[in-house]
């Protein structure tokens, strides 16, 4: 009996020292994920689900949203226009991802293999000119390729060209804009992987009669392959949606996916035209997300 | 021996290629910066082609009441979004660090959307949304813009610099009296602050550089710098813009140094105390 009692009075105890933790838990919790998880929620779950919804709906005679369900606008991304144009948005980021990659492993390797307070120093060095306003930036390519530019007259008086060439407004121009302000972002990744690399492993390879070109396809390429797809991540997919580059670089004239979207919130006006070409950008980086999360955490992304 | 040696001169090679490798890959990263410096020197009304040396653009900066304009509102937006994303980030990353709650694996993969999506899709899905309750553009939706992608960088940047467990020193300090929001607020907080320098210092950058939520979000009155040189850029940017981002650089660069300063010496002098 009396252990009875004993057991019950346990038990209470320990409902009530559980109540009194979660109390004891709540209130600071909500004070400090609260405001975090409702700026999410309302600003980004929120207008996610609704430019997909938009994306469902059709546009009226003045370029309004007629709230009835439609394919109209995935239709028309497949008419040859609109087509043309998310064909070249991805051979053209594909081609800035390449770049970086292939310009930045090396970098990042140079970096990397640096003594520590040397290669922090480089790094903050990459980072300098990014604090420099970026449209600014681009519009010094323009400046340098302007027919009447220091890139053409130096052309001419080496005699190379007779006729000053045009490089602006062209789509090599806007890649040349778009490789220089992405390559950042396929650095820090790489960096932060190669530097992890444990010196060890490498002389280990080299030992048991690895020659270098082996060692780095079978032992450096596969260990820091994290940090490639990072910078893949992190460089495919801005490159993919952005718009300023192609406007600054372009001229008008070059249109990537970016610009097709700005131009239906625009003049345009075609709404679900546009959430449906932002849904198409949102599947591209849902399956990237998706392929890396197969293998590596989210969370080990270096995104800053 | 022979072959050490040649080992050795192989390495050497190598290095002297990677050097000059990299000072190749730094030169392109630096050209457009020193571009658009050289040409704040430009004697010319819009930059087209290098026409003589003055210095007069620095001074007439002044005049342009468009230009300043959105330089003040740029500063005023970065600012905002700083403050609110720091304080709403330091929060959040103790939240989401120390605390488990339903929906909390959610929120940290909500917030990587704003980082990875592309700037436009969340711009034009904000857009959507402000139209559809009738919010009117302005500064008010720039910064609830800003927020979204500074909030996530800021959360990340300052979680990232939390120790794992750094529980003990916030009970020693209830044991002794104080209460929550006293340790909070001088135990945790002074913890944290490299963390949310970072923070603070990447949101403002975020900000004052930003250009596609700007762009999609402003109303038709007043536009950021930004945004400014974009509509600019159909007729030509005006060297007076190239003085202006030239100073703002060279701001930002000092600031930085200085910081960069401050904590090298705290450091030094936080060694010879625990001496």
């Amino acid at each position: 009996m009396s252990r009875q009692r004993l057991k019950n009075g346990a038990s209470e105890l320990q409902a009530i020292n559980r109540r009194r933790d979660i109390h004891r838990k709540t209130i600071p919790a909500l004070a400090q994920a609260g405001p975090v998880s409702v700026w999410m929620v309302l600003f980004v779950t929120i207008p996610m689900l609704y430019i997909i919804y938009v994306s469902f709906m059709s546009r009226g005679v003045f370029g309004d949203v007629v709230y009835e369900f439609s394919l109209e606008s995935y239709q028309t991304l497949l008419d040859s226009t609109y087509f043309k144009v998310i064909v070249k948005s991805l051979q053209v980021a594909l081609f800035t991802t390449v770049a970086c990659l292939l310009l930045g492993y090396p970098f990042a390797y140079y970096i990397a293999r640096k003594p520590p307070e040397v290669a922090s120093r480089l790094i903050m060095l990459i980072m300098i000119p990014f604090w420099t306003n970026s449209l600014m930036r681009l519009n010094s390519w323009l400046l340098l390729f302007q027919t009447s530019g220091p890139v053409n007259t130096f052309l001419q008086w080496a005699g190379i060209t007779s006729e000053p060439i045009t490089f602006i407004y062209t789509d090599p121009l806007v890649m040349l804009g778009l490789v220089t302000n992405m390559l950042p972002f396929a650095v820090l990744p790489l960096y932060s992987t190669i530097e992890k690399l444990q010196n060890s492993l490498l002389e280990a390879s080299s030992d048991l009669g690895a020659n270098p070109r082996q060692t780095f396809f079978r032992i450096t390429l596969p260990l820091t392959f994290p940090g490639i797809f990072s910078a893949v991540i992190l460089v495919f997919i801005p490159s993919l949606g952005i718009y300023t580059v192609s406007d600054m670089l372009g001229g008008g004239k070059v249109l990537y996916i970016g610009n097709i979207i700005k131009n239906q919130f625009g003049a345009i006006r075609n709404w679900p035209l546009g959430a449906a070409l932002s849904v198409l950008l949102l599947v591209i980086t849902g399956l990237l997300i998706f392929v890396y999360t197969r293998f590596a955490k989210l969370e080990d992304m270096e995104v800053v | 021996m022979a072959a050490l040696s040649k080992t050795q001169r192989r390495k050497r090679r190598l290095g002297i290629v990677g050097d000059v490798y990299a000072i190749l890959i730094y030169t392109v990263l630096y050209i457009p910066v020193a571009v658009m410096m050289v040409f704040s020197f430009n004697d010319q009304k819009y930059n087209f082609y290098w026409n003589g040396f003055t210095t007069e653009w620095y001074g007439k900066l002044l005049e342009n009441d468009a230009l300043i304009g959105s330089l003040w509102y740029s500063l005023i937006i970065a600012v905002l979004a700083t403050v609110i994303s720091v304080v709403i980030g330091t929060l959040g990353a103790l939240g989401l660090k120390r605390y488990e709650f339903k929906g909390k694996r959610f929120i940290n993969s909500m917030l990587y959307v704003p980082i990875i999506v592309p700037e436009i899709v969340l711009a034009v899905a904000l857009l959507i949304i402000f139209m559809n309750i009738g919010l009117s553009l302005g500064l008010g939706s720039i910064l609830v813009g800003h927020c979204t992608f500074c909030i996530p960088y800021a959360v990340v940047t300052i979680k990232g610099r939390i120790s794992g467990d750094g529980y003990e020193l916030e009970e020693a300090s209830m044991d002794l009296g104080a209460n929550r929001i006293q340790t909070f607020l001088r135990v945790t907080l002074p913890s944290m602050v490299p963390g949310i320098m970072s923070a603070a210092f990447l949101s403002f950058t975020l900000s004052i550089d930003d250009v596609v939520m700007s762009n999609m979000l402003s109303g038709a009155r007043n536009s950021t710098l930004p945004v400014l040189i974009l509509s600019m850029n159909r007729t030509g940017v005006t060297p007076d813009v190239n003085a202006l981002t030239t100073i703002m650089i060279l701001v930002i660069v000092a600031a930085m140094l200085l910081s960069n300063g401050v904590k090298a010496l705290l450091r030094r002098r936080e060694k010879a105390a625990a001496r």
